[in-house]
Formats: structure tokens, C-alpha cells, sequence
């Protein structure tokens, strides 16, 4: 086998996974991933917990002690056998809240605590980037115990340039498929996908090795258990004490460790994928660890003394001449490494990201006033630097150390580490008492420990502890050494390490817990927490409106994207029964848009950032010492209540508007009325006194007469120009319009408007900003009605857009068959409450500016719109009056006048 | 509510999803306890521990635990659809 | 002494056509788009008649009315009311707050110079 053949079946295969990966990501902005939310998907991609450690490494755990291999699998195993305890309710909190990593969980708990985050986030990247250097490590050891031609080991001889490709090849695929967008819930289908692609790969592969291993070598399995017994050393005879604490150990490293996090909570899409997981998962691990134990007995039997048993699932097959055999299990290797590098580098730069660079960069943004410009991008970018900075990390660290160590202890080591978070984590989940001082110094405490005990000793001695300290303790206290703290000598390093480091963890996090008193945000927190069950409604905790929509709108189309951030508000908006962009500012409302937001940022971030926008005095002591007072809690069991009491007022709300418009409209018919008299008698005025002057007025000029006779002319053609307006109007509300369909350009429409536009006030400098290639769209609709609308449009933003430097920006863009045009002026825009009015007849904003229209236009706008199936709209909040006209870009004959005209006939009675 | 005749079996039905609900709360526990066994066989006079046996009986007490929480989910899955699921926020804000 | 009449009109023909048949009767006449800037003026310095619109940007017609009459040296001041919106509401509203003649438009020429003539004694 040469090393070019391998390196080009490693590309082959990667490119399958970019293949497979990118599909699922089509199939699922396509809105057809059905099959990739099945729960077997989700299974699979659970098995991430099974890296390289667990592909070579457990071979060579069971070569040397026997069956304390099995411990990794079975503490898992008991964990989702168990579902119903724990993963369920991790599971449901993980989804309700969107949290986007166990730092977002654990800072949300403790009242939306950045402290937290930041403390997670570093221990989760100390504790990861070894485990990342293993599969490294691995990777590139695997290629070096592939070639065994001589001639090339001059190209292989560099595993640390192996290594380097391999990670920037991984960063690569991590932040293409992990960094795609950045949306709700922080779900990826195409690398779960991958993953799950991956997940079958290593099974497949390490079966095939265990099937040729106990039929083809051995007889069978008799043959291989009599074999078993034959090879046992004494050092296999199972240990009490190791036994039962890694059994414990990785039943918590299961639900603890980021990538676990991430692909059991993050991504999971309902609980039922829970249910099948339950057993599907133990399953999967059963099967991965049936043949550990015969590869090991007879790698043991039939390689050469010295051989690694690390290697023996590649070395073995090698050494008995099946080499299709070795590259299947090369690739199932190859698979298990790249599976959790992933997986790792996706948690870990989003926890990065949304606790460590993000609150960072907007904390200097608001000390400097400055406003904070389109997150989305910032956050994609730090993102994407962050995944590459957890690689380098890695990286480094397998440089470094040199990569020497045997594969099981590293893995353990990451375990212990993120072990640490347990206390606090269940303490989120089961303990109402439990408060972010407890939580963050237990946590710290747990750390320390870990570092001081196990993560710097097992650099080896004289590294970072000299070998005196390891030997007599620091400054001679031999109660501080290392491996023997507290004089506890028994233990072997790993337990001693894990006992002490959790035990005083839970210490300080309870008497933390005890002795501190919660802040309100907390305790709100942990009540929604631990009775998650209890709950119909989503969490609570804006208790007072505050802030205006108006002014909410640009932070949630900055973060979410402009036209996300308009539907979800304009969506907020419908379930209140109100119409348009600007929902009311409801405590429900509040809280929807911070928990949307922080599936994008993170709890704690999309928290600050409404509490900054909306004012400090947010959230009032009392008014959230109120709900997590006794009296709130009663009210969050009778929640069947709450929500009817909701409904209700829903539908009070409802009626209550229903009536307000039925008697504006009865006002409405009045004023319209005298508004017409006064309308027409105005003109009708001028023309009857000049003509009266004309006829009794002896001594005239002939400049007087014919100044004279111009007015009553110019009125004459007011008021004709009224009666047609008048006329129009009528004929469009009543559906009897005759629309001339035809085929057109959009940009032309546009530019014809545009021209005849500039008739209005042509003195004044208008400057047009356009995006000519999305204008590229053919219309079929009445071009002149539509045209008759862009010009009224532009016409108004003429006269009444008073600024310096005026300027219109049109924005045209398609969706599901709809066209939308955007016309955006940086003008004062219209105020709050005129911005229902503008579209009623005869509602001139403001009547010092006549401009010669008798503020019919809209009007008359609004009933084309509807004529030609679409709408006009304002949308506050884009800097300047912006109007969207949507309208379809096929219109189908006849079908939406009719409904206009439903409407209109609804409208006047 | 609204259905007055055979209360008793909706009760009972109740009763034994609840029974199902504590099952797959000990079922870990008990696992565990197996999975423990072990330790206390080995004698320590034997020079070789009896590797291939104690495999074969952690294997089948692992698929034991498999068997069960397979028909324990199949159980609980109608607890899981049951419940109102207002609870979960996204049909609301998932555009 | 010349007659002085103000005319609050928002409408320019209308003011223009006001202006000159007035000034052929004789009158000085001033004529004024913004009720608000006015009503210090005519506090000061009132005219011996005001022509007043019902329909003005700012202060509508009622509101100058109603700061007038509360006005010490505004109180007996003669105004003519004139609207286009010709409603039965107005005209009792006008009456309400003191004015002295109330006209819908369109007005004859001849009607606005008796009116005119018979508020001023003249």
C-alpha cells in the first residue's frame, strides 16, 4: 500500500462526506429534512463519543488491563438506559431555552451569568484541546504504521506535517458546514449528517476486523473465549475501585463533555428521538465493544513482541496480508478522529464566541458609544476564527507534548476535566438553591484541582512540575504532593484525582449555595429550570413594558437578518391581532424575542444586549422578586389558568380593536364627507370670486386679466383633477377596475417612474440608490397601475423628505413568487401614530405643504396594491419613511379584485 | 373528562404508565448494581482472572439493559406525545 | 382714517380675491397664512375687522376665535368666519365662541361687502 494510494483515499472519502454533508444542508433549507430529524440520525450522531481513543485505544486498554475497557462504554450505557432521569429534562431545558452550548445552559441557569460562561468555556477548551491532539495524534500514526515501503518513509517520516494537514483540512469542512449560517437553535443538519455517515463507517469497520479476527483467525467464538482465557494476565483481574469510578466517571463525561453536549442537546430535535436513542445508542456502543477484547487476544498471540496494541486494529490485518481489510479499518480510524474533531471544534468556537469575544467586543462598543453595526457577520466571522483557533490549539499541544502518551490516558484526563461540571450542571436541572456563587466557585475549585492533580503531572514529570515536587510536594509539604494529596495514598492517580477534585466541588458549590443569596434573575431562572414540566407558557421574566418596538426592530433585524427580523415581528404582531411590523411591547413578547435571539448569540449575550437597548431599570427587583416570590410559584403549577386567562384577554384585545375600528369608521364616513365639501368648495371658492371680479370690474390691466383668468383655470383643473382622483378611487375600491396584464421589466418600470418623477419640485437634487441586478425580473401584471404607484411613492419622497443630502434607496427582491420593492428615503420618516393614517383618504400629514394633492395618493396606491393582488406598507425603523410594495409576480386574472372588493364593501359599513 | 363510561381503565392505564415512568427510573440502578457483581466473584487465590466468563456475563447483562429500555421506550413514547406540547416554543417562532 | 382688515386665509387665491375686492372698497388689508403668529399682533395692534378661515394649519379658526375673545382689547373685534366644510356643526360652534358673521364658501362678492359694511357700521 503506497502513501499517495492512501492520502487519495482519504480525499475520496472526504469528498463523500462534503457530498453528503452539503445535501443534507440543501435538503434542509429546502424545508425536506424529514429524514434527517429520524431518530436513528440522531443516534448515530451520538456516537461521536467513540473517537480514535475509542477505535484504537480501547484495544490497547483491554491489551493491558483486560476488560476495564468495557467501563467507558457501560457508564453511558446506565446514563441513557436511564433517559427518563436526566437526559430527558437536560434535553427539554436545552430546547426551550435554545441554548447553544453547555456554557449557554449553565450561564442561563445562574441568571444569565457571563461569569459562568467564560469559566465553562476555558475549562471546556483546557479540557478538550488534548482530547483533540489525540485524534491528531492518532491520525497521523495511523498513516505512519500503514506504509511500511522503505522507500518512501522519507515522506512519512514527519507525523507532525500529517497532523498539520489533517487539522487544517478539518478546520476547513468544520467552519463550511458549521459556520453556514447563523440561526435559531444553532442546529447543523449537514455535519450531524456527516457524522452520522461517519458513525456507520467505524462500526462497519470495526465489526469486519472482529468477524475476520474470531472466524478467520480463531475457529469461532468457543475457540476465542478458550483463547481469552489463555492470554489473561494477572493485571487484567478487574480492581474495585477503578471499576466502579470509571463507570461513574463516564457516565458523567457523557453528559458533560461539549461535543456530547452538543450533539444530545443542541441538535436534538424532539424528545421521542430521545426514546429511540435509549436503546439504540447502548446498542451501538454493545456492538462497537464486542470484539475489543478477541482483537486484542490475538494481536497479543500473533504480533511480535513490542508491537503497539494501540495499533493493533490496523497492525493486525496489515500483518496477516488483508490489506482491503487494513484500509476499511483505516478509514473507520480516520472516521472516529475527524467525527470528534469536528464535533469538538463546533462546540467549543461557539462557546468561544458567544461568552468569551462576543460580550468582549460589545462591552467596548458600548463604552464607546458606538452602535454595534451587523452582528450577524461578526458573529459568523468569530466563529469561524475561533473554530480555527481550537485546532491550532490542538495542534500545538500534540507538537508539544510530542504525542507519546498511551491514547486511554489522555482521553481520561479530558474526562475528569469536564467531570467538573456536574455539580453545577445538575444543580441547574434538579436543585432549586443552587446559586451562581456556589456554582462558579465549585466550579473553579474543581478546576484547580484537576490541574494541580492530574492535567499538569501527566505532562510528565519536569515539564510543568519539576520531579522534586512530585516526590516531596511543593516547598517539602508532602500533604500537597500531586498524586497524594491530603496524604491519600492509595488511590491510583486518576481516582485520586477525581475524587478530590468533585468532592471539593460539591463542597464549595453547596456551601457557596448556602451562604449566598440569589439575585432575582436567578431565581426566576432556576424556578423555570427545575419545573420545566411544570410550565405551559415559555419563560418569564420581562415583567415591564419598557422600551418601543420601534426601537427593538433594528437590534433583531441586525442579529437575525432584515427580513428574519421582520417576519418574526410582524408574526408577534398577528398572535397579538395587530397589523403591521410593531407588536406591543408585552412581557410575552420580550421574552419570545430574547429567547430567538439568544438561539443566535446565547442567553446571557441576548440579554445584555435587550437590557441595554431597553434601559437599565429592565427588569425591577420587585417586579421579579414578585414572580419567584411563593405566590409566583403557586401561579406556575395552576399554568392550565394562565394560559386560559391569555386566551381570553386575546380575545378581549380582539374585540375591543374590532369595536374601536367600527366606530373610527362611522367618524371616519363623517369627516370623509365634509372633508370632500371642503375640498371642492376650496377651489370652487377662487373661480367664483376672480370670475365675479372679472365681471364688475371695470378698470382692468390686461396683466390683472389675464393673471386672473390663469387662476381660475389652475382651479378649474384642481378641481378636475380631484373628481378624477375621487372617481378612481371608487372604481378601485369596488373591484371594477380594468386591468391591462403584460409582460414587462421591473427596471424599466422603475426607470420610467424615476423620470416622471422628477417633474415634482425639479429643482431639488434626489439621489437614487439602486441595485440594478436583482431589478432584473419580469412582471406580468397592469405595468401602468404599478407604475402609477412608484411614482406617487417617489412624488412624495420629493416634496416631503427634507434633508441636506436627500436620497431614495430601492430594494427589490423575490420570495415565493412574490416580488417586494423597498423604497427607503433618509428623511425624518413618519411619525408613530400618523404611520396607520397615511394610507386613509385625505390624510395629508401636514397641511402647511399642499403640494397640490388632496392626500389621496396613498389611498388610491393602497387600492391599486390590492387590485394587483399584493400590498403597500410602511416599515418603520429603517432610518428614513420606507414603503414596500409586494405584489405577485404573476398576477393570476380577475381573482384579487375580488377580494379588494370584499374588503371595501366590509370596510364601509 | 368528557367521557364517562370505563373510567376505571383510564385509571388503570394511568396507573401502569406511572408504574412505567418509576421502572425506567430504577432501571440505571439496577444496571448499575449488575454491572457491579463482578467485583465480588473474583476469588483472590487464582493466579488468572476468569476473563472470557465474567465478558460473556457483562455482555448479556449489557444486552438485558438494551431489551428493557427498548420496550420501556416503546411505553413511554405515548407519555412523551400525550402531554400538551404548548410548552415548546417553536411552531411559534420557527418561520 | 383708511379701514385696516386682516384676512387668516391658507388658501392664496382666496386671500388674493379677498385682498382686492376689499382694497376697491377702500380698505387697507393685510393679509396672513399663520394664525398662531398673528394672535400677538392682533392683541397689540387689533384691526378694526378680521376675516378668518375655519381651516388653518396650526391653530384652526375656532382656537383663534376663542384666544380672542378671551383677549381684553380683542374681545368686541368684529370677525367674519369663513368655511368650506359648510357644515350645520361649525356654524353653531362659531356662534358659540362670539363670532359675529359666519359665511360658507363660495361666497358672493357682493355678500362679503355688505357683511363687511354692516359689522363695521360703515
Amino acid at each position: 500500500m503506497s502513501f499517495n494510494m492512501l492520502v487519495l483515499t482519504c480525499l475520496a472519502y472526504v469528498i463523500l462526506l462534503f457530498a453528503v454533508a452539503s445535501a443534507a444542508e440543501r435538503a434542509a433549507t429546502a424545508g425536506r429534512a424529514g429524514w434527517l430529524r429520524s431518530p436513528m440520525i440522531y443516534t448515530l450522531s451520538l456516537s461521536v463519543y467513540c473517537t480514535a481513543w475509542t477505535f484504537y485505544g480501547a484495544v490497547g486498554y483491554a491489551a493491558r488491563s483486560g476488560l476495564e475497557f468495557m467501563t467507558i462504554y457501560l457508564g453511558p450505557t446506565l446514563v441513557f438506559v436511564g433517559w427518563w432521569v436526566l437526559l430527558r429534562k437536560l434535553v427539554r431545558i436545552g430546547r426551550e431555552n435554545r441554548v447553544t452550548s453547555i456554557a449557554d445552559m449553565i450561564s442561563a441557569r445562574y441568571g444569565k451569568s457571563n461569569l459562568l460562561g467564560v469559566i465553562v468555556t476555558l475549562m471546556c477548551v483546557a479540557a478538550g484541546t488534548p482530547y483533540i491532539a489525540l485524534q491528531l495524534q492518532s491520525i497521523s500514526l495511523s498513516f505512519t504504521v500503514f506504509v511500511l515501503d522503505p522507500s518512501e518513509v522519507g515522506l512519512t517520516a514527519d507525523p507532525a506535517l500529517i497532523a498539520f494537514w489533517v487539522a487544517i483540512g478539518l478546520a476547513f469542512f468544520t467552519i463550511v458546514f458549521g459556520t453556514r449560517t447563523l440561526d435559531a437553535n444553532e442546529q447543523h443538519p449537514g455535519v450531524v449528517t456527516a457524522i452520522a455517515v461517519e458513525a456507520v463507517v467505524k462500526l462497519l469497520a470495526l465489526i469486519a476486523v472482529g468477524i475476520f479476527v474470531v472466524w478467520f483467525v480463531a475457529t469461532g467464538p468457543a475457540d476465542i473465549l478458550a483463547r481469552i482465557d489463555a492470554q489473561a494476565l494477572p493485571q487484567w483481574t478487574i480492581q474495585p475501585g477503578r471499576w466502579t469510578g470509571l463507570i461513574l466517571l463516564s457516565a458523567i463525561a457523557i453528559i458533560c463533555l461539549p461535543r456530547m453536549f452538543q450533539v444530545t442537546v443542541v441538535e436534538n430535535t424532539e424528545d421521542k428521538h430521545l426514546a429511540t436513542a435509549s436503546w439504540a445508542f447502548p446498542l451501538y456502543l454493545f456492538l462497537i465493544s464486542l470484539f475489543v477484547l478477541p482483537i486484542a487476544v490475538i494481536g497479543m498471540e500473533l504480533m511480535p513482541a513490542g508491537s503497539n496494541p494501540d495499533m493493533f486494529v490496523l497492525t493486525l490485518p496489515l500483518y496477516l496480508g488483508q490489506d482491503g481489510l487494513a484500509l476499511l479499518s483505516f478509514l473507520g480510524g480516520f472516521s472516529a478522529a475527524t467525527s470528534m474533531v469536528i464535533v469538538a471544534s463546533l462546540a467549543l468556537a461557539t462557546m468561544v464566541s458567544n461568552h468569551i469575544v462576543v460580550p468582549l467586543w460589545l462591552r467596548v462598543r458600548a463604552a464607546r458609544n458606538l452602535d454595534s453595526g451587523d452582528m450577524r457577520l461578526l458573529v459568523l466571522s468569530v466563529r469561524r476564527l475561533s473554530i480555527s483557533l481550537v485546532l491550532v490549539l490542538g495542534y500545538l499541544y500534540y507538537v508539544v507534548t510530542g504525542g507519546s502518551e498511551a491514547l486511554a490516558a489522555i482521553g481520561l484526563i479530558a474526562f475528569v476535566g469536564v467531570a467538573q461540571m456536574l455539580p453545577a450542571l445538575l444543580g441547574a436541572l434538579f436543585w432549586r438553591g443552587a446559586s451562581r456563587t456556589g456554582a462558579a466557585l465549585g466550579l473553579v475549585t474543581g478546576m484547580v484541582l484537576w490541574f494541580y492533580t492530574l492535567f499538569l503531572p501527566s505532562f510528565g514529570p519536569g515539564v510543568f512540575l519539576s520531579a522534586q515536587v512530585m516526590e516531596a510536594g511543593p516547598f517539602g509539604l508532602a500533604w500537597l504532593r500531586p498524586y497524594s494529596l491530603f496524604g491519600l495514598t492509595t488511590l491510583d492517580p486518576l481516582l485520586h484525582a477525581l475524587f478530590w477534585s468533585l468532592l471539593l466541588n460539591v463542597l464549595v458549590f453547596c456551601i457557596g449555595s448556602f451562604l449566598s443569596f440569589p439575585s432575582p434573575m436567578e431565581r426566576v431562572q432556576s424556578a423555570l429550570f427545575v419545573n420545566i414540566y411544570d410550565r405551559t407558557g415559555p419563560a418569564r421574566s420581562w415583567t415591564r413594558p419598557v422600551a418601543e418596538a420601534e426601537d427593538l426592530l433594528p437590534i433583531a433585524q441586525r442579529i437575525l437578518g432584515v427580513s428574519e427580523g421582520q417576519n418574526f415581528f410582524r408574526a408577534q404582531a398577528d398572535l397579538q391581532g395587530k397589523q403591521g411590523f410593531l407588536p406591543d411591547i408585552t412581557p410575552e413578547f420580550l421574552e419570545a424575542l430574547e429567547l430567538k435571539l439568544s438561539g443566535s448569540v446565547g442567553a446571557a449575550t441576548a440579554h445584555a444586549m435587550l437590557a441595554q437597548s431597553v434601559g437599565t431599570a429592565v427588569v425591577s427587583v420587585e417586579d421579579l422578586m414578585a414572580v419567584a416570590s411563593e405566590t409566583a410559584q403557586i401561579m406556575e403549577y395552576s399554568a392550565q389558568l394562565e394560559a386560559k386567562s391569555e386566551e381570553l384577554s386575546r380575545t378581549a384585545r380582539k374585540l375591543r380593536e374590532a369595536n374601536e375600528m367600527l366606530q373610527k369608521l362611522s367618524v371616519q364616513k363623517d369627516a370623509f364627507l365634509s372633508q370632500i365639501s371642503h375640498e371642492l368648495r376650496t377651489p370652487m371658492t377662487s373661480i367664483r370670486a376672480f370670475s365675479e371680479i372679472m365681471m364688475d370690474t371695470d378698470a382692468m390691466s390686461p396683466e390683472e386679466r389675464t393673471h386672473f383668468a390663469q387662476i381660475i383655470h389652475d382651479e378649474s383643473i384642481r378641481l378636475t383633477r380631484l373628481l378624477d382622483d375621487l372617481l378612481d378611487l371608487s372604481v378601485l375600491e369596488h373591484g371594477q377596475v380594468q386591468l391591462n396584464i403584460s409582460t414587462v421589466q421591473l427596471r424599466e418600470l422603475l426607470d420610467k417612474a424615476i423620470r416622471s418623477s422628477e417633474s415634482v419640485q425639479a429643482d431639488r437634487k434626489f439621489r437614487i440608490l439602486r441595485n440594478r441586478d436583482p431589478e432584473d425580473i419580469e412582471v406580468t401584471t397592469d405595468a401602468g397601475r404599478l407604475t402609477q404607484v412608484f411614482i406617487n411613492i417617489l412624488s412624495n419622497a420629493r416634496k416631503y423628505c427634507i434633508t441636506d443630502d436627500p436620497q431614495m434607496q430601492i430594494k427589490v427582491r423575490e420570495r415565493k413568487g412574490m416580488v417586494e420593492v423597498d423604497f427607503i428615503d433618509n428623511g425624518a420618516g413618519i411619525p408613530r401614530d400618523k404611520q396607520a393614517l397615511i394610507f386613509e383618504k385625505f390624510s395629508r400629514l401636514t397641511d402647511e405643504m399642499q403640494a397640490g394633492g388632496a392626500g389621496l395618493g396613498l389611498a388610491i396606491c393602497r387600492e391599486i396594491m390590492h387590485n394587483l393582488g399584493g400590498d403597500i406598507a410602511y416599515v418603520p425603523g429603517q432610518g428614513g419613511a420606507a414603503f414596500r410594495v409586494s405584489f405577485p409576480r404573476v398576477l393570476a386574472p380577475r381573482a384579487p379584485a375580488q377580494k379588494s372588493a370584499e374588503t371595501v364593501s366590509e370596510a364601509a359599513q | 373528562m368528557s367521557r364517562p363510561p370505563r373510567p376505571q381503565f383510564l385509571a388503570r392505564d394511568s396507573y401502569r404508565m406511572r408504574r412505567l415512568m418509576d421502572a425506567a427510573k430504577f432501571l440505571p440502578l439496577f444496571g448499575f448494581v449488575l454491572l457491579l457483581l463482578p467485583l465480588m466473584r473474583h476469588s483472590p487465590d487464582v493466579e488468572a482472572p476468569p476473563t472470557a466468563s465474567e465478558m460473556v456475563y457483562l455482555f448479556l447483562v449489557w444486552f438485558g439493559l438494551i431489551l428493557l429500555a427498548l420496550l420501556m421506550s416503546l411505553g413511554l413514547r405515548r407519555v412523551l406525545s400525550a402531554p400538551p406540547q404548548k410548552s415548546d416554543p417553536s411552531p411559534l417562532s420557527e418561520d | 382714517m383708511q379701514k385696516r382688515v386682516l384676512v387668516i386665509e391658507d388658501e392664496p387665491n382666496i386671500s388674493e380675491a379677498l385682498r382686492f375686492i376689499l382694497t376697491r372698497e377702500g380698505w387697507r388689508v393685510d393679509v396672513s397664512a399663520d394664525g398662531r403668529a398673528m394672535l400677538t399682533a392682533l392683541q397689540a395692534d387689533p384691526p378694526d375687522l378680521l376675516i378668518l378661515d375655519v381651516m388653518l394649519p396650526g391653530l384652526s379658526g375656532f382656537e383663534i376665535l376663542q384666544s380672542l375673545r378671551d383677549g381684553a382689547e380683542t374681545r368686541e373685534l368684529p370677525v367674519l368666519m369663513l368655511t368650506a366644510k359648510g357644515q350645520g356643526a361649525d356654524r353653531a360652534q362659531a356662534e358659540r365662541l362670539g363670532v359675529t358673521r359666519f359665511m360658507t364658501k363660495p361666497f358672493a362678492n357682493a355678500e362679503v361687502i355688505a357683511a363687511v359694511r354692516e359689522m363695521t357700521g360703515s
